[in-house]
């Protein structure tokens, strides 16, 4: 049974704990680092900027990803940008200021050493990127240019063009690649984790199936690290890649590793709505272009016009004139739980009702159409190639999507996980972001968790097994790991049933939506506790996978993620209904203002609710680790 | 506005890289134009699985257009009819009623065929391993601002690092070449003042590397047709000026 949650944050002052905590810790000199194995799971930002720095400082290091190649991660597809207190602009940012954004922006629900340490290192990242020749924008002057983002009043985030995430992870996969050809990281590609495996009540490797062959291999290490991103597609349609999944991190949970925050998800306001039923995934549509154009929709409920048709008069430029400070410009999540509003009033647009204008006619018309081609030309082509509309001359239309997942395996101040030897960083931990994530933070996170926390935070781990070799792949252990694979993938083959896994991911997906989507209420949570297990039932009785196992069988892969996000699901819902508040991403309809803004209960919710898994078919444990403000007050966050 | 269509399909099947291959004929009914050609290949396996035969393998992540994961040949065009478009950003509007489409992975020796649709491209990792990176270790870097970029310089250099890595030029190239796939990361990163002091190095390393697998270019042009991302073969021919400076100078910085 575990004690209270211990994160073990360094004592001293907010400014000084990481410095001097990462004097405290312990080292392994350079001889040694080349006699500890360390897994890496996943290749995106965390996975491959971790497995680089490991590898540069002398770590035999193995890297796993179900990927054909690592630059493929699902980072590749971030838009906007990566904060960094550099404060190039003049314009009054400071660590301390990016500091205290995240925090207000995550709602209060964040811790403020980690978050402190993320603002410090930020600046580092972006001296890392340029230095492996990441392309980000640059003024006339040959100087790095910025611009601003939601939730912050300066402007701070470094950009190339719309695709920062697809220039930062070619970096860190240069840096990889550059270890791959020097020998100190062995890349195994198109390798899926499935079982974590343990030993003496510690993480000491992994069992992955080849996706090409279906051989089943064991990987021992002394330590394993997994940035295996997040849980988005639990929803079915998201934002996220279509492989996107949650199998490492739930097969870690169901292995002891406490799953952290599951509720908190991000629905990010800016993205193409749904068009019809064979949707296979929503396009977001970068935040920044909220810099530039402005959100609205008509007055009048069912305005039957074009959009060009509508007189400024008859328009609501609803953020513009609910948040007169922030504007378009308010966090996520208020932005999309405003868009809810106004399309549940019967004030949508489009064909399907589904959508509000974002409407860039005010700055083409202020800029000239080529500097905003030059800002997001990209974006706009990406937009009329999936639309099929120009939305340099009509406007955009946007809906909320499920964008990105705050919750994720809970992780101490060094990211290492309440099991001992597993580390997670990026995404799938639930570390930084609170409640809600600011734009622009993943990346920086991601990053800070690869290059400047891991690479310090592991040594302190690996120093007491020193000499110790790590557990043969012929121990007990990895065989019955091993075993469990080849049931699972029987087990899967032997169903024989009707429907498909996507036809189940897709139910799935629905159920999420509705429930434990935009606004949650205790009705709507009860059902789907009742409602999720028993289409999990019926998906374990009736889908059907046909073909073998000793095959690349693309079926046989997504039947386990799909099991996974069942699980994982009823997990959100459970997570969801007892934390009765509003915060950030979580919004209770039964905790708001007058006014309809999220209202929290500090008195009793300043926590993280870390769940412990108990076995199948048994509820999980909620455990707390209390959050301390010692720094920031805690406020109702205002954009107004 | 979306309408429904009704296309034949002939798509590539193979059960394994030893397998023999063939084409196989599939109706594929009522697809709304609204969708995506993946969107529609999904409606197809969903419709296979129902009647119990194996679905499609295909590849895809993102289906944004940016991961590169996709690619299929269509009619004979890498990534379909559309310009400047990955497969999976290509949607049914461009095809009518009644269409023939004919779809392929991408044939190259270097891009062997694991199943059906799905190719094997680590050769193109193995380019980037032998020199596609400024060899900078975590935590040495000087100020980001400490070294100016023009504008112009680093426009340029993105413009390069746009590549997807998806594999196209290579499937479109008679000769089954990947020098607009080399030279995109050559010059993105021999542009920049950062990669200057392994510049003739790394040129020379992975030009060579490429040799290994790849075929050799004859300035067709038919990659930066192909290429979603609107690749340059500028790229290509300021590659080979570096690659013939690289040859006398890593020779004189040896000797």
């Amino acid at each position: 049974m575990l004690g209270s949650l211990d994160a073990r944050i360094p004592a001293g002052s907010l400014d000084s704990k990481w410095t001097d905590h990462k004097f405290s810790m312990r080292l392994v000199n350079p001889n040694n680092k080349r006699r500890f194995d360390v897994i890496v799971v996943g290749s995106g930002l965390a996975g491959a900027s971790a497995a680089a720095s490991l590898g540069e400082l002398g770590y035999r290091v193995k890297v796993l990803t179900y990927h054909d190649s690592p630059r493929r991660a699902h980072s590749i597809a971030a838009q906007g940008g990566i904060n960094a207190a550099k404060n190039y602009q003049n314009d009054g940012d400071s660590v301390y200021r990016l500091f205290y954004d995240t925090i207000k922006g995550g709602d209060y629900r964040a811790r403020e050493a980690n978050v402190y340490r993320l603002a410090e290192v930020s600046v580092d990242i972006i001296d890392q990127a340029t230095a492996q020749g990441v392309p980000f924008a640059r003024e006339y002057g040959g100087l790095l240019d910025n611009r601003s983002f939601g939730g912050a009043q300066v402007s701070r985030t470094f950009y190339a063009r719309g695709q920062t995430g697809q220039q930062l992870l070619l970096g860190a996969y240069s840096a990889l690649m550059r270890q791959v050809a020097a020998g100190t990281v062995e890349l195994n590609t198109r390798s899926e984790m499935l079982e974590l495996v343990m030993h003496d009540g510690r993480a000491v490797g992994v069992v992955t199936r080849d996706l090409i062959t279906g051989e089943i291999v064991p990987h021992s290490a002394h330590a394993v690290v997994l940035a295996t991103g997040g849980y988005g597609n639990v929803y079915f349609l998201s934002t996220n890649a279509k492989m996107c999944n949650v199998t490492a991190a739930w097969r870690a949970h169901r292995k002891g590793a406490l799953f952290a925050n599951p509720c908190y998800t991000q629905i990010h306001p800016t993205c193409i709505p749904a068009s019809d039923d064979f949707q296979s995934k929503l396009t977001l549509m970068s935040e920044s272009l909220r810099n530039d154009g402005r959100i609205w929709v008509p007055v009048a409920h069912e305005d039957g016009r074009e959009p060009h048709e509508i007189p400024d008069a008859d328009r609501d430029y609803f953020l513009e004139r609910k948040y007169p400070a922030f504007g378009n410009l308010v966090p996520r999540d208020v932005a999309s739980r405003n868009a809810k509003t106004v399309v549940d009033e019967g004030r949508g647009v489009g064909p399907l009702r589904n959508g509000v204008y974002l409407d860039f006619s005010g700055a083409v018309a202020r800029d000239g159409e080529a500097v905003i081609r030059a800002k997001y030309g990209n974006l706009f082509d990406m937009y009329e190639r999936i639309t099929g509309e120009d939305p340099y001359t009509v406007p955009m239309r946007i809906y909320p999507a499920t964008h990105y997942t705050m919750g994720g395996l809970w992780v101490d101040y060094e990211l290492m996980s309440n099991v001992p030897g597993l580390f997670v960083l990026g995404e799938a931990n639930f570390s930084d972001h609170g409640a809600n994530r600011l734009g622009a933070s993943a990346l920086m996170q991601g990053l800070a968790d690869g290059y400047f926390v891991l690479p310090y935070t592991i040594g302190n781990y690996l120093s007491d097994f020193l000499g110790d070799p790590a557990l043969g792949t012929s121990e007990p252990v990895f065989a019955d790991a091993e075993q469990a694979v080849a049931d699972e993938m029987n087990r899967w083959l032997s169903i024989g049933g009707t429907r498909s896994v996507d036809h189940y991911h897709r139910e799935l997906g629905k159920l999420v939506w509705d429930y434990i989507g935009m606004a949650r209420n205790k009705t709507g949570l009860e059902k789907a506790i009742s409602e999720i297990p028993a289409l999990r039932d019926e998906y374990l009785r009736n889908v059907r996978v046909l073909g073998s196992a000793d095959t690349l069988n693309q079926s046989l892969e997504k039947a386990g993620r799909v099991a996974d996000l069942f699980e994982l699901g009823e997990l959100m819902a459970r997570d969801a209904l007892a934390r009765e508040e509003s915060c950030g991403g979580h919004f209770r309809e039964e905790h708001q203002t007058e006014e309809g803004e999220a209202m929290r209960d500090d008195e009793n919710f300043t926590h993280v609710a870390a769940w412990e898994w108990n076995g199948e078919g048994t509820p999980q444990t909620r455990h707390r680790e209390e959050l301390e403000f010692e720094n920031v007050e805690l406020s109702q966050r205002s954009y107004k | 506005m979306s309408s429904e269509i009704n296309l034949t399909l002939q798509v590539w099947r193979q059960p394994g890289p030893q397998a023999e291959g063939r084409f196989v004929t599939y109706e594929a009914s009522g697809i709304s134009t609204d969708a995506s050609f993946l969107e529609m290949l999904d409606i197809v396996n969903e419709r296979l699985i129902e009647n119990g035969e194996e679905p499609i393998v295909f590849e895809s992540d993102c289906r944004e257009g940016i991961c590169g994961t996709c690619g299929l040949m269509i009619n004979g065009q890498a990534h379909g009819p559309q310009k400047s478009t990955a497969t999976c950003q290509l949607h049914m509007r461009s095809f009518k009623d009644g269409d023939h489409i004919v779809i392929e992975p991408w044939r190259a020796t270097s891009f062997p065929v694991l199943r059906d649709l799905a190719v094997d491209r680590r050769a193109m990792d193995a380019i980037i391993a032998s020199g596609g990176y400024i060899s900078v270790n975590t935590g040495a870097a000087p100020d980001a601002n400490l070294t100016p970029v023009p504008k112009e310089t680093a426009d340029t250099a993105f413009d390069a690092a746009a590549c997807i890595g998806c594999g196209a030029c290579v499937a479109a190239c008679p000769n089954s070449a990947a020098q607009l796939f080399t030279a995109a990361k050559v010059q993105h990163l021999n542009l920049l003042p950062q990669g200057q002091a392994q510049r003739w190095a790394r040129t020379e390393a992975m030009v060579e590397t490429m040799e290994e697998f790849f075929g050799s270019c004859t300035n067709h042009g038919e990659c930066e047709e192909a290429c979603p991302k609107d690749i340059p073969i500028d790229f290509i021919a300021w590659t080979n000026r570096d690659y013939i400076k690289a040859k006398v100078k890593n020779r004189k910085l040896a000797g």
